[in-house]
């Protein structure tokens, strides 16, 4: 095995694959891809149900076929990989430090590093369940895995707290396999997962969803035996005498993904404290110059179709990084875009209008549900672009298209504002 | 005269349908504010139909079980009789992406394949 890399992507997920084919495609040839499971494809391998690659390949997928026709590709391009192999460190100076069981551990000298491990759920630990600590509580994540890759039921009746995505797939999937879902408690007003995924795995079996509702009691010492939920008010805090006690034996927590950056902190990455992933520029590129992040460990997605298409251009910039010298070409003229009244975020953060492609596509997500309201952008005071939408919500990740030519002609442009303006 | 109330997921709208029938026929459609919402409505109170994903068990293979679909979509009706069937089977590795695992699958001219490889142990 070779010590030196021009490139290392950490992690062999739908970003790290799409990533990974790109930068080949782009003429980049020494290319290194660790993954800490046994298998490349991540989290998609245990994503059975149907709905993946709608906008790639315009067909209907499920997530192992999605992640299988990339794993193809990364195959047939002959990318090197490595599996079973945990990443420990990235140091600043781009040496990522592994190790595995038949390498022990091992040193490699990358020119360009792609961040692509994805996220986490978060755990209970975080959410400030009260109650006893038995088995039988699992993220939905983990029952997802447990069900589908290693055939194991995590239980037989069960409450899911969050109505996130896999939580509401998972309501079916247990449904599928026998259990009896009783119900789906959501703290907020409204849900975090796609109406589908409402509509087709919890509407068509009757599972109740009870928004503004949380846990307030795990009862059982060795083995969950009910779970009481009650309603919160509008501080989110339970409401006495709401409560309702469900037995069961299985609690599943949907309650957020919360992208994975500790390797990103110890290599000197800038993190955003609103999205928990890197501070990027228009290239995808963290403060670290030759340091790429895409995927959900830059941002947590809804569609897979756009993690391929995001790394896609962190593959394509990493390998022009690579094959232009490893210069740090910032000119120092990037542009702040700025998120602001009802816009959370954005990636990337900064636009160099020099060096920007053609069309730059901006992403974000909304703080609450609007109906009728419009995204508009400002180039400093001008307002350039108004577009209505019928609604937004915080689980659809929206978008915005700059052109580089209309950056260009603002003279001495100094910031790019997205925001949501109400009629 | 019948009412069936609807969420429609055409987008996050989810508008709230209500169709009306007589004798299975489609009377009218209200609460959609989009023609999606329309068509929606009037598939899923005539032919409601899903494509049904799971898993079975592979026997000698490289893991224990692989992930299948119904490579086109079943009658709702049919999902639970489905998945009893797709329970019932076990397979031998190497399984290609794409294997027909159960064809015809409870007499609904729609195959259930796989959509994982499995390879021999």
């Amino acid at each position: 095995m070779s010590t030196a890399y021009d490139l290392v992507i950490v992690g062999g997920g739908p970003a790290g694959l799409s990533a990974a084919a790109a930068a080949r495609e782009a003429g980049l040839e020494s290319i290194l891809i660790l993954e800490r499971d046994k298998e490349l494809g991540g989290i998609l391998n245990q994503c059975i149900h149907n709905g993946f690659g709608l906008h790639t390949f315009k067909e209907e997928l499920t997530g192992p076929e999605y992640a299988g026709r990339y794993i193809d590709k990364v195959l047939e391009l002959g990318i090197e990989y490595k599996l079973d192999t945990m990443v420990m460190d990235i140091a600043p100076d781009k040496t990522v430090t592994a190790m595995n069981r038949t390498d022990g551990m091992f040193q490699i000298k990358a020119n360009a590093v792609i961040l692509a491990m994805g996220c986490r759920e978060r755990p209970r630990g975080a959410l400030n369940i009260p109650g006893y600590r038995p088995a039988g509580i699992y993220s939905a994540g983990t029952a997802q895995r447990l069900v589908n890759i290693e055939g194991y039921m995590p239980g037989h009746e069960v409450v899911i707290l969050g109505s996130g995505d896999i939580g509401l797939i998972m309501a079916r999937r247990m449904t599928f396999e026998g259990a009896k879902v009783k119900v789906v408690a959501e703290i907020m007003p409204y849900s975090g997962g796609l109406k589908r995924n409402i509509v087709q795995c919890l509407d068509d079996y009757g599972i109740p969803l009870k928004l503004s509702h949380t846990v307030v009691n795990i009862e059982g010492k060795e083995r969950v035996e009910a779970v009481t939920i009650a309603e919160v008010d509008e501080h989110m805090k339970p409401i006495p005498g709401t409560e309702e006690r469900y037995t069961c034996d299985t609690l599943l927590l949907s309650t957020g993904l919360i992208p994975e950056n500790e390797l990103s902190k110890s290599a000197g990455v800038e993190l955003s404290r609103v999205t928990n992933g890197p501070v990027v520029n228009e290239a995808l590129e963290t403060n670290i110059p030759g340091v790429f992040a895409c995927g959900n460990v830059l941002h947590v997605h809804d569609l897979v179709d756009y993690v391929s298409e995001e790394a896609k251009k962190a593959g394509e910039n990493a390998a022009a990084y690579v094959l232009g010298g490893c210069k740090d070409d910032r000119s120092g003229k990037e542009v702040k875009v700025i998120a602001k009244d009802g816009v959370r975020y954005t990636v990337p953060v900064t636009i160099d209008p020099e060096r920007m492609d053609d069309l730059q596509v901006v992403r974000f997500r909304v703080g609450a549900v609007y109906k009728n309201a419009s995204v508009a952008v400002y180039l400093d005071d001008e307002r350039i672009q108004k577009r209505k939408k019928r609604i937004m919500a915080p689980g659809e990740m929206e978008q915005i298209i700059l052109k580089k030519d209309q950056l260009l002609a603002k003279e001495g442009l100094k910031s790019i504002t997205v925001c949501i303006e109400q009629d | 005269m019948e009412k069936r109330n609807l969420t429609c997921i055409g987008c996050p709208m989810g508008c709230q349908i209500t169709v009306t029938m007589d004798n299975g026929e489609i009377l009218d459609v209200t609460g959609n504010t989009c023609p999606i919402g329309d068509h929606y409505a009037r598939q899923e109170v005539t032919k409601p139909e899903r494509t049904v994903t799971s898993t079975v068990v592979v026997l000698d293979g490289d893991r224990p079980r692989i992930s299948v679909k119904t490579k086109g979509n079943i009658p709702k009706s049919e999902i639970f009789a489905c998945l009893e069937e797709i329970n019932k089977v076990r397979v031998h590795a190497p399984i290609a992406i794409g294997d027909v695992i159960i064809p015809n699958v409870c007499g609904t001219g729609i195959d259930v394949v796989a959509t994982r490889a499995a390879g021999v142990a």
